[in-house]
C-alpha cells in the first residue's frame, strides 16, 4: 500500500470536504458538480449564474494553481507530483464514457460529489441509495472492460 | 461577496481534486479494479471528503439561514424512482469507462486532451439530453 498517495488522498478529500462545508455556510448550496454546471450550460442564465460561473473558474484554476506552484503536490500514479493525469482511453471511448456521465448524473440528479459527499454526509437515502448504485455498476464495468474484454491493460 | 465565495468554494474543490489523485483517471480506475492491483487511494478521498462535510454540516446547521443570506437549499424528494437508480447505474458505467466522474474530468481542462475533450463535449450533450427527456416526462 502506498503510505504517500493515501495521505495525499485523505488531505485532498479533507479539502473537498470543507468546499463543500464553505459552500453551505456561505450560499446554503450543495456542492454537486453535476449540479452546479450543468444547471450553469443547459439553463438560461438565472439570478443565481454569476456564484456558478466562479465556482466552475475556481475548479478549473485549482490544479492550474497546484501546477504553477510545483512542489509534487500532485498525485498521478505513474509520475507522483503531477497533477493531471492522461486519460485511460481512447476518443471512441471517452465519447461513450462522457454520454453516459452525462445522461446518468443528469437523470440521477447527481454524481461522486453531490451524491457520494455531500449526499451521504446528510445521510440521505436517495444519495445511499444513488451512490451504492453508481459504486456497483463501476465496478461490474471496470471488472468486464478490464478482465473479461481486456480494453485498457490487464494488471 | 456570493461570487466571491462561490469562486473560493470552486477553487479550494479544484485543488482538493488534484491533490487527492482525483484527476488521475488510472487511480480512480485502479480503485475500482478490485480484482486487480487495488489501488485503495479513492477510499481516503471519499472518507476524508465525507466525514469532513458530515462535521461541516453539522456546524454549518446550527445556523438558520447561509451566511450570505438566503435560505440552505437541500434536496426535498424522498423516493427511491427509476430515474434517480437508472441515472446512477448509467453514470456508473460511464465512470468505470473512463475513470472520470464531473468534477475531475471539468478540473482537468488545465491538461486538456482529445479524449477528455471528447468526453467533456458528450457530457454536456448528455445533460441537454437528460434535461429534455425529464421535461418531456413531466409533461
Amino acid at each position: 500500500m502506498d503510505w504517500t498517495a493515501g495521505l495525499q488522498g485523505l488531505v485532498g478529500g479533507v479539502l473537498i470536504g470543507l468546499s463543500a462545508t464553505w459552500l453551505m455556510a456561505t450560499l446554503g448550496r450543495i456542492a454537486g458538480i453535476s449540479g452546479i454546471v450543468g444547471n450553469l450550460i443547459t439553463q438560461r442564465p438565472k439570478g443565481d449564474s454569476a456564484w456558478r460561473v466562479a465556482f466552475l473558474l475556481g475548479l478549473i484554476s485549482g490544479p492550474l494553481l497546484l501546477m504553477a506552484l510545483g512542489g509534487g503536490l500532485g498525485n498521478v500514479a505513474g509520475s507522483p507530483g503531477e497533477v493531471i493525469g492522461a486519460p485511460v482511453g481512447g476518443i471512441g471511448l471517452m465519447l461513450v464514457a462522457g454520454l453516459l456521465v452525462g445522461v446518468g448524473t443528469g437523470l440521477g440528479s447527481g454524481c461522486t460529489s453531490g451524491h457520494g459527499v455531500c449526499g451521504l454526509a446528510r445521510l440521505a437515502p436517495r444519495s445511499m441509495a444513488a451512490t451504492g448504485m453508481f459504486l456497483l455498476t463501476a465496478l461490474v464495468t471496470v471488472y468486464i472492460s478490464r478482465h473479461l474484454l481486456g480494453l485498457g491493460g490487464v494488471q | 461577496m456570493k461570487t466571491a465565495a462561490g469562486y473560493a468554494a470552486g477553487l479550494l474543490f479544484g485543488i482538493g481534486l488534484a491533490v487527492s489523485g482525483m484527476t488521475d483517471p488510472a487511480r480512480v480506475v485502479g480503485f475500482l479494479d478490485v480484482a486487480g492491483a487495488w489501488d485503495p487511494t479513492l477510499m481516503f478521498v471519499l472518507g476524508g471528503a465525507v466525514i469532513t462535510t458530515f462535521v461541516g454540516y453539522r456546524l454549518v446547521f446550527k445556523r438558520t439561514a447561509p451566511l450570505l443570506g438566503g435560505v440552505f437549499q437541500l434536496p426535498t424528494k424522498r423516493e427511491l424512482d427509476a430515474k434517480l437508480l437508472g441515472g446512477a447505474a448509467l453514470f456508473g458505467i460511464g465512470w468505470g469507462l473512463s475513470g472520470y466522474c464531473p468534477g475531475p474530468a471539468i478540473a482537468s481542462i488545465g491538461g486538456l486532451s482529445l479524449p477528455l475533450l471528447a468526453m467533456l463535449v458528450t457530457m454536456v450533450l448528455g445533460w441537454f439530453f437528460a434535461r429534455r427527456f425529464a421535461a418531456k416526462r413531466l409533461a
